[in-house]
This record gives C-alpha cells, structure tokens and sequence, in this order.
C-alpha cells in the first residue's frame, strides 16, 4: 500500500486534524481542499487552515471481519462515518469499546494511534482514530 | 447527433476462468459480436475497451492494443482506447462508442469489457477493489469496499428501516434469476437463511450480500441506427446516456442514502431518451453488494427513497414484478468481472429486447435500462435502449 513518504506528506492532517475553513460560507472541510466546493472561485483566497477540535458523533459505522493485510493485526476492527462538530464527516476506527456498545450518534473524540505497519521495513504509520466520550450534562 | 443502434453482442461464461486468459476472454467475446452483427473485421472503425485493473490483477497495461491485436485488427490500425472508472468502466466504454458513432466520427465501433480478477489470491483482490475508493482518507483508515458498503447499509436501516432481510431478499432473488442463466457465475438458489447464516463480512453485511470476484468479458457492436438493419433484423436503439460524477469518498457526501451520481445520470438518460422510469420494462442496475440495488432502484425512480427494501421483500423487481431488476442475475449472481460488467448489462438488455432471454424472458420487454457505477457512487452512468 502507501509508502513512507505518502504518509508524512499528509501528516498534519492525519496527527492533528487540520482541514480547511472556507471563509466565504464557513463550511469545514477535511482534509484541506484548496478550492470550496460549494462556492468554486468565490473561495479563492478565502481557505483558511484550520484545526479541527476532533469531536463529533457517529453518523454509521461497521465492524470489519476481513480488513486489508496491513490492518490484519487488530481483526476485527471498527470503521465509521463520523460527523465532526464543525459539519464535516470523515472516516475513521473507532477503539477501545465493542461494536455492540456503538450506536449511531455515539459521541466520540479523536486520538492518535497507530495505523498500520509498513512490510519488513517496520516503519510504523500514526494517525487519528476515536474514542467514544461519556456523553456531556447539555 | 446520429442516431445509435446496437447490432450485436458477445459474451462468455462469467465465473472462475482458470484456464482462459485475459485475451482468451476478449476475443472469445469480441468475435461473437462480431459474429452476432454479421460484420467482417475490416469493416470496424474503432475499439473501445472497459477494463479496471489488468495492470494489478495480471500485471498488464495498454489494452486497447492488446485486445485490437489479438482480435486481429492490429494490421488495419484502428483506434483502439480503453476506458477506466472503477467497476463504471465498461458502462463508460459503452458511452465512449455511443459518443463516437452519434458524432459521425465513426459508422462501426466494437465496445468490449474485461476483466481477468482470479488469478490474484482473494486478499489481493480486494485490496484491488477498494482501490475505487478514496486511498488517502478512506483505505488508509481501514474503510475496506464491503465496508463502506455496510456503512450505508446501516445508515440506510436507520434512516429508513431497512431491514438485514429485505437486503437478504435482493441476494435471493438475483441467485433466482442467475439460475435461469446459463452464463451466470451461480446458478443455484439460494434461501434468506443462506444469507443470513453466511459469515460476515462487514457488519452488516455478509459474504451473500457481496457481488463475487469473476472472470469475464462481454462485447457489442455499435452503428448508426440507419445502416443497422444492413446487419440485423432486429437493431437495438441506445436512446439514451448519461453519465455523472460525485466525490470520491463516500464521507464527503451530504446523503449516503442515496448516490447523487446515479440520479443525475439517470436525469440526463431520460431527457435524452425524452421517456420516463414508468417506460422501462426491464433494468439491469449495479448489485455489487445488496443494498446497492436497494439503493439503485431507489435513485433511478423505480420506487421512492426508502421504499426499495420493501419493494424488493413484496417481489415488485422480479421477473414477474412491476420492474423486472437484474434479471441476468445482476452482479451478485451473474458474476462481476468489473470492467465486463457495464457490457454484460448492456448484452442481458439486449437479449430481453430481441426477445431472446428464453426462461428469464420479461414478457413483451420494449425499453430496458442499464445502471453502471464506479466506487462507491464516484462515477454513474445510465443507459436506455428500445427495440427499433
Ligand atoms: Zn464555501
């Protein structure tokens, strides 16, 4: 799969969440996109890097029985859809619980973890996976 | 803008071909289109090929001039491209040769599709799929393409209520139709227990909700509408195509439900076409895992969002039913050599508008629907085609 240079070369998005805000309709986006999607060339000069606080909920997720080779290790693992406070949904693991304690809206909270380990060369690869958060008095 | 007839097709059996190669397999099918349309090989202007990933899966690059050279049209040097987008591949080398006849570039076009998947080990393979995904931000993460999948299925249960057996009923009635097909990869029933008991792969889906990995090819031969009865009697129209793009990644999506790219190359098709959902008898949609079709059936307007799962349960997509969907057996059954896939659609169709579907046969079949997607909904395209 990736090799080491394609991991480090997205490392502040994939260590600390850093995505975009377009500062012409203030959507998030992650990770950063140089141009809005949704306002095209308004947004031009208008990206501001951003980082993101890492907290959101559950929007869907699955518990993955066959994973690729790399992520084998941790079999089976949770994968989810979570939508982040700022509005923007990413992909993600969720760890240290059982699928059956998740449901959707499950609030969780990002942390960096390891991610996969790269063939004989052992380099290992970090990034974010969440964490379910006991949920807030409102 | 000329009008586009289909005026034959080719095919072979879908499955594990282990003693056919990827040549083997297009020039099986290519040479019975060619066959089927009556034409010599002279008489074709140009190649296009849908193909996802020979380059991963047998280690093979540059095959519109592999597939033109062993069909033996090397020495007469026509164009030959081949077309990539995922599992959308062979429905966009369709569009491409629709495109090059409806132009006027172009009279006589052979539109083929392979795709040679099993001589990789399972685990390849799938780590070849989810390469349709989005690498950086879905893969990486451990998103494998069952699981993104599974990710809409479950929001699809909850926004919906959407049950595990009414996705279990798509599975079902496709291994249905595959058993009446005698080129489809299975042809054995199966039951709801035979779903819900196989393992799963990625919750909530299991191994029966999943399209298998197949070898395969499929062909056809396109001319204008006006020179097709020269070559068939019974000339095939594509009266409509539409194709349209989405985000890579399935998370970047407003709604998961449903895919943005299907709905708007099914608007596109239909304007073209200047018909409406209510006109087609017979659709071929693209079932690589069940909820998929649940999902396409939904998108294209057969039935309201939301309703597909329970249509599916009621046998309203049967043969029988108010819209007979993937009466070859679909992805699930028939077999899914991905860049194939777009042209096996486009062959069934055909079939069932020449009346020539024998027991899975819709009756008095007029306008049939092809829906082809690459990624998780990253690429559609729609195609609509009416017996001339
Ligand atoms: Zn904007």
């Amino acid at each position: 799969m990736a090799t080491a240079p394609r991991y480090w070369r997205e490392n502040p998005s994939r260590y600390n969440m850093v995505g975009i805000k377009c500062n012409s309709c203030g959507r998030h986006f992650f990770p950063p996109r140089a141009i809005c999607p949704v306002c095209h060339r308004k947004s031009v000069g208008k990206i501001e890097i951003t980082k993101l606080k890492g907290e959101g909920k559950i929007f869907s997720f699955t518990e993955v029985q066959e994973g690729l080779e790399e992520l084998s290790l941790q079999r089976p693992y949770i994968v989810a859809l979570v939508e982040l406070t700022e509005g923007a949904r990413v992909t993600g693991q969720i760890i240290d619980c059982e699928a059956c304690d998740l449901t959707i809206g499950t609030p969780v909270r990002a942390t960096l973890r390891k991610l996969s380990e790269e063939g004989p060369s052992g380099v290992i690869h970090y990034g974010y996976k969440f964490v379910p958060i006991k949920e807030k008095a409102p | 803008m000329r009008r586009v007839a289909i005026i034959g097709v080719g095919d072979t059996e879908f499955g594990e071909l282990w003693d056919q190669s990827f040549r083997d397999m297009g020039i099986q099918a290519g040479l019975a289109a060619v066959a089927d349309a009556n034409i010599s090989s002279e008489q074709i202007d140009a190649l296009y090929v849908g193909n996802m990933s020979a380059g991963r899966f047998i280690e093979q690059e540059h095959i519109g001039a592999l597939i033109a050279d062993y069909t033996g049209l090397a020495r007469d040097h026509i164009p030959a491209t081949r077309i990539e987008a995922a599992g959308a591949s062979g429905g966009l080398a369709l569009r491409q040769g629709f495109m090059a006849v409806a132009s006027g570039l172009h009279d006589i076009v052979v539109v083929g599709g392979a795709e040679k998947m099993t001589d990789v080990s399972d685990v390849e393979s799938s780590v070849i799929q989810s390469s349709a995904a989005d690498q950086e931000w879905e893969t990486i993460l451990g998103a494998t393409f069952p699981a993104l999948h599974a990710l809409i299925a479950r929001r699809h249960m909850h926004e919906f209520g959407t049950t595990r057996e009414q996705m279990a009923d798509v599975a079902v009635k496709n291994h249905k139709h595959g058993s009446l097909n005698p080129k489809a990869q299975f042809q054995r029933e199966i039951t709801r227990e035979t779903v819900l008991g196989s393992p799963l792969v990625s919750s909530p889906l299991r191994v029966f909700d999943c399209a298998p990995s197949s070898d395969g090819a499929a062909a056809v031969v396109l001319c204008p509408l006006d020179m097709a009865k020269k070559f068939t009697e019974i000339p095939i129209e594509i009266i409509g195509s539409g194709q349209a793009s989405d985000t890579l990644s399935l998370h970047d999506r407003k709604d998961v439900c449903s895919m943005a790219a299907t709905k708007a190359a099914a608007k596109r098709a239909f304007e073209m076409a200047n018909i409406t959902t209510k006109d087609v008898d017979v659709a071929e949609v693209h079932d690589n895992f069940t909820i998929s079709e649940i999902l396409a059936i939904e998108d294209l307007g057969f039935f309201k969002k939301g309703e597909g799962g329970k249509a599916t349960e009621a046998g309203l997509t049967g043969l029988q039913g108010e819209i007979a969907v993937n009466t070859s057996g679909g992805l699930k059954a028939r077999g899914d050599p991905i860049g194939a896939t777009g042209l096996a659609q486009a062959v069934e169709i055909v079939a069932q508008l020449r009346g020539k579907a024998d027991k899975r046969q819709v009756k008095d079949a007029s306008v049939g629907l092809a829906h082809n997607v690459g990624g998780t909904g990253g690429t559609a395209v729609v195609h609509l085609f009416r017996r001339a």
